[in-house]
């Protein structure tokens, strides 16, 4: 069976913004998680002016909708005679969005852990650098998976966002496509399908990533 | 007879407060090699306030503290490092890293402060679990050990460092009495050994078996101090004495 003109323009317009879409979320959650537990590791033990800035980063990226960051890396860097590809733009506003949400959850977790971890490791003459690291960190960062989890789900949905700076993913692409055919409704309900794929493919590997880590004492199995 | 031996640890006048309350009151110790030490007194004493202040866990606001006729630089983190490394410390409440094995307990100091390779620190690591009898359960986590286990796999870990000292916060008072057994065992195993320690305790066989001398701590001062024959002998009216005697009735109430 032969799929109509429209099917056919619409499939090939949503899998090439399928590939943008992961292009874009891949880096952003990977970027976010790792910056996000620097940062949070910065507002949880930094000295005080890293700790502030540390603060003023999260206060930011979370405080101010993403559009808003999107426009300012896109059309307001330029000013300053720094140009972005649409792609990198895109990128670096979601790593720094995600990377602030995470700060938050993997700071959450730190202050979770007990006192007596940290006092066990420096008895043993850990230096505070080798604590964090060796210690606090992957302990924490069991305790945060889940919070980090449900964030690079969140990301997942607002990289459609990516329209906005020109950066033609998943939804962009299926817009102009229903713009074209003026079928918008079928067009969207099939974007929707597009992304719960893309979430559902994304929770199972955050369960495979979350089995890999367990370990008896933390969470549940 | 001890005093021809020379101290491996000097601890002289250490004071420290929080806020405006003094915990420690100018404490001072010395040890010499093989030396146990045994401070008892009433809760809120300062025991632990004064053992986390020897290896600096707690900074003290003053004082002296000489391990090996060396000086230690309260404001160098170098000699802080050190001193850690060779005064071991055995916490009340173990503080076992939980996300590591009994096996990861003990290699992970091995390899990130002593520096040792993968295989050597693995060796060591089982070496002394041999020791506390727990060669089977190298692959358990923290939250699959009794009580008494945790303990013993701490004292590995501290063990597996090579310390000239230990310093061990009331081992055995965060145990069920059943599981008391195994780790005062373990404990005497150290004392035969020739291990120096000094120990916080309310653990009426360890002060009697063990002590070469007790402290007995109170407001943040040492105010007796001598060996356990003398001071907890028959008819003394020592605070030692009758601590202990409290300490007895206990005993026999719970067992
Ligand atoms: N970090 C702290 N900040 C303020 N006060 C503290 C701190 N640590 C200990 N103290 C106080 O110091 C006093 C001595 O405490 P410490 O734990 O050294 O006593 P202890 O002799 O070990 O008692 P216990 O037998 O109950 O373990 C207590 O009054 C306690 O409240
Ligand atoms: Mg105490």
């Amino acid at each position: 069976m032969e799929l109509s003109p429209f099917y056919q323009d619409l499939f090939t317009s949503l899998n090439r913004g399928l590939l943008m879409s992961i292009a874009l979320i891949v880096p952003s959650a990977v970027g976010g998680v790792l910056i996000g537990i620097t940062a949070g590791a910065v507002r949880t033990y930094g000295n005080r002016f890293f700790r502030t800035m540390a603060n003023c980063y999260a206060a930011i990226f979370r405080g101010t909708p993403l559009v808003i960051q999107l426009f300012v890396l896109y059309f307001g860097l330029p000013n300053l005679g720094i140009y972005l590809t649409p792609y990198l733009a895109a990128v670096l506003g979601f790593t720094l969005c995600s990377a602030a949400y995470q700060s938050e959850y993997v700071r959450g977790a730190l202050l979770s852990i007990k006192s007596g971890q940290y006092l066990g490791a420096q008895a043993l003459g850990f230096t505070t650098f080798q604590t964090i690291v060796w210690i606090i960190l992957p302990q924490a960062f069991r305790r945060a998976i889940h919070g980090c989890g449900n964030e690079i789900i969140y990301l997942i949905k607002y990289s459609s966002l990516a329209f906005i700076v020109t950066c033609i993913e998943l939804t962009g692409a299926g817009k102009t496509v229903a713009t074209e055919y003026f079928r918008f409704t079928e067009v969207f309900s099939i974007i929707g399908l597009y992304y719960l794929a893309l979430v559902s493919l994304a929770i199972i590997i955050l369960k495979k990533i979350e089995h890999r880590l367990f370990i008896p004492g933390f969470g549940h199995h | 007879m001890m005093t021809d031996k020379k101290p491996i640890l000097r601890v002289k006048n250490i004071t420290k407060s929080f806020g405006d309350v003094t915990i420690l009151n100018s404490v001072s110790i010395e040890l010499a090699k093989g030396d146990i030490k045994i401070l008892i007194g009433p809760s809120g004493g300062g025991k632990s306030t004064f053992l986390q202040c020897i290896n600096c866990l707690v900074m003290p606001d003053s004082g002296e503290i000489e391990l090996d006729n060396e000086r230690i630089q309260f404001t160098r983190k170098q000699d802080i490092y050190r001193l850690r490394q060779e005064v071991g410390m055995i916490f009340q409440d173990f503080n076992l890293f939980d996300h590591l094995t009994a096996l990861g307990n003990i290699t992970v100091p091995l390899r990130k402060v002593k520096k040792m390779s993968k295989k050597e620190a693995e060796q060591r690591a089982r070496l002394e679990l041999e020791q506390v009898g727990l060669s089977d359960k190298e692959s358990l986590y923290p939250a699959q050990l009794s009580g008494g286990q945790k303990q013993r796999v701490a004292i590995a870990r501290a063990l597996a460092m090579d310390p000239k000292i230990l310093l061990l916060d009331e081992p055995t008072s965060a145990l069920d009495p059943t599981l008391i057994g195994e780790v005062i065992n373990v404990i005497k195993g150290l004392a035969v050994k020739g291990m120096t320690m000094i120990m916080a305790t309310h653990q009426i066989s360890l002060i009697h078996n063990l002590a070469d001398e007790i402290l007995f701590m109170e407001d943040g001062r040492i105010v007796e101090q001598g060996p356990p024959d003398a001071l907890l002998a028959a008819g003394n009216k020592s605070k030692s004495q009758g601590f202990c005697d409290l300490l007895n009735e206990l005993s026999e109430v719970e067992g």
